[in-house]
């Protein structure tokens, strides 16, 4: 019994990871055909049937540049860079639930890496150490502007770090949970929170965006005056790592996101759909598909914030230094504390007097 | 029966094999002829300047200060925000816990908001930024000799 729940959590370990790298290098080529949509060109449609090879092509390019790591710069500490960005990015996909449950042999099987019930405070972790990653990288390579780029991450990461952290607190507070299973499984059918949250949502999305370091929050690299930021000395498999890590990041955002604020696997009309399938095919096989079709759902608004991260790029200019950092401190952190006080008031004098006229 | 850390540790190894795979794969597959050219520090085509360990602007550690404060206050709200709505709790005590946790917490994010007000009538949010220079030059002609010139000619 052991052994077969460990082998069945690493094989769900292995799917999970396959997932999130397969879905990280098909954003890259998403991205590229958005922009190509928007901006009214092709995009790349030579390799393979409309560049769908094209991510495999780019890995191959990583695996086969020559790469050096700079006289001056700490050795160890040069490779530990993009390698902590890319393993923190990857964590967080652990806890993800990605749908209910698959019923084999009467076995039921939790789609999800690890059910923890800390999980909304595991991914806040291991988002918060992504810092390390980029910090590490751009001191270890002893470049200027490495440097300098880095330090504006971090400081960029950390302030919308403290917005996030109060947006996520409204929700625990609703919730009165820390399992992302949990927290899906409140919103059943349409009871999404984000009917009931929608200014957290605001202030959600937007740290999302400063903590993928993405337009309009991609200070971090600018061309004109840091050159590449802190990855102008990497190049191969380590500058791999840490665009992948970015392309990662987006999806664990997006798929936090979907779990918390628009119900993850939840879509209106499940209890239907599944009474109509578990009537029609048997309580295991019918399980197995309404539980697939959740997955789906799920995916799908998951896909569909990946696709507004590249709406957003391609609309909006980036901020300058001083304005991200006046948004982050000054409107982001007092408006969460703002939605704080509010929920706290609602959850006590609202509901009650909502479920008793519902009643 | 292993716990959820237990998974989450084997998580960690297993993304520290894959990053591993990666990056010995990577070093057998790839060329390598380093030359001195190649690996000297970027910086623009220039030959580099001393070190990279510079001055920076000193606000970046007053943001991590700042940061450091809020984060540990944030940490202390998780806990509270779980049991906060907690009904059964509400049940027993007659609907004084939900009271009385809200009207602690409203203390605790009271002094969490004097902080930030501190920091921001301080002036330790604000960036600052470069002032704007206007450039003044002392010239012999007068500034506004067009106008004369175009106020005495453009009559006629």
């Amino acid at each position: 019994m052991d052994l077969t729940e460990f082998l069945v959590k690493t094989a769900t370990i292995f799917v999970v990871f396959v997932l999130t790298l397969v879905i990280a290098m098909y954003s890259t080529w998403a991205e590229r055909k958005v922009a190509g949509f928007i901006q009214d060109r092709m995009g790349p449609n030579r390799a393979g049937w409309g560049g769908l090879l094209q991510p495999l092509a780019d890995a191959g390019k990583m695996f086969f540049k020559e790469d050096f790591i700079p006289a001056l710069a700490n050795k160890w500490l040069f490779i530990a860079g993009p390698s902590l960005a890319m393993l923190t990015a990857l964590l967080a996909s652990a806890v993800i639930p990605f749908g209910s449950t698959f019923r084999i042999n009467g076995h039921e099987i939790v789609l999800q890496g690890v059910e923890s019930n800390i999980g909304i405070l595991y991914v806040f972790g291991v988002v918060a150490l992504g810092v390390y990653g980029i910090m590490v990288g751009g001191w270890a390579s002893n470049n200027k502007f490495s440097l300098l780029g880095a330090i504006r991450a971090a400081s960029q990461n950390i302030s919308y770090e403290v917005a996030m952290g109060l947006s996520l607190i409204a929700i625990l507070m609703m919730s009165s949970s820390l399992s992302l299973g949990e927290i899906v499984a409140q919103q059943h059918g349409m009871n999404w929170n984000i009917f009931y949250q929608p200014l957290g949502f605001l202030i959600f999305i937007t740290c999302s965006f400063a903590e993928c370091n993405r337009v309009p929050f991609d200070l971090p690299e600018c061309e004109t005056e840091l050159v590449g930021g802190y990855h102008t000395e990497y190049g191969s498999m380590k500058l791999g790592f840490y665009l992948f890590a970015e392309y990662i990041n987006m999806f664990i955002s997006s798929a936090i996101i979907s779990v918390l604020y628009f119900g993850g696997y939840n879509y209106p009309g499940m209890d239907w759909v599944y009474s109509q399938l578990t009537s029609a095919l048997g309580s295991e096989t019918g399980h197995n598909i309404a539980t697939l079709i959740g997955t789906a759902v799920f995916f799908g608004k998951a896909l569909f914030f990946i696709f507004f991260y590249m709406w957003v790029r391609w609309t909006i200019p980036r901020f300058r230094y001083d304005q991200l950092m006046n948004l982050g401190w000054k409107k982001l952190i007092p408006l969460a504390i703002f939605n704080i006080i509010i929920t706290g008031a609602a959850v006590l004098f609202l509901k009650p007097v909502i479920t008793a006229w519902l009643n | 029966m292993i716990s959820d850390f237990g998974y989450i540790l084997l998580f960690i190894i297993s993304g520290l094999v894959l990053l591993g795979v990666m990056l010995l794969v990577a070093k057998f597959l790839r060329p390598d002829n380093p030359n001195e050219e190649k690996l000297s520090t970027y910086e623009s085509g220039e030959d580099p300047m001393g070190n990279a360990q510079i001055q920076f602007n000193i606000r970046f550690y007053i943001v991590a200060l700042i940061f450091v404060l809020f984060e540990v206050e944030l940490l202390f709200l998780f806990p509270w925000a779980v049991v906060f709505g907690n009904e059964e709790l509400i049940a027993q005590t007659n609907g004084a816990w939900g009271w009385f946790a809200m009207a602690e917490m409203t203390v605790f994010i009271g002094i969490l908001i004097l902080g930030l007000a501190y920091a921001w009538a301080k002036g330790y949010l604000d960036w600052v930024r470069p002032k704007q220079q206007i450039p003044e030059i002392k010239s012999p002609v007068p500034a506004d000799m067009y106008k004369q010139v175009n106020d005495r000619y453009g009559s006629k």
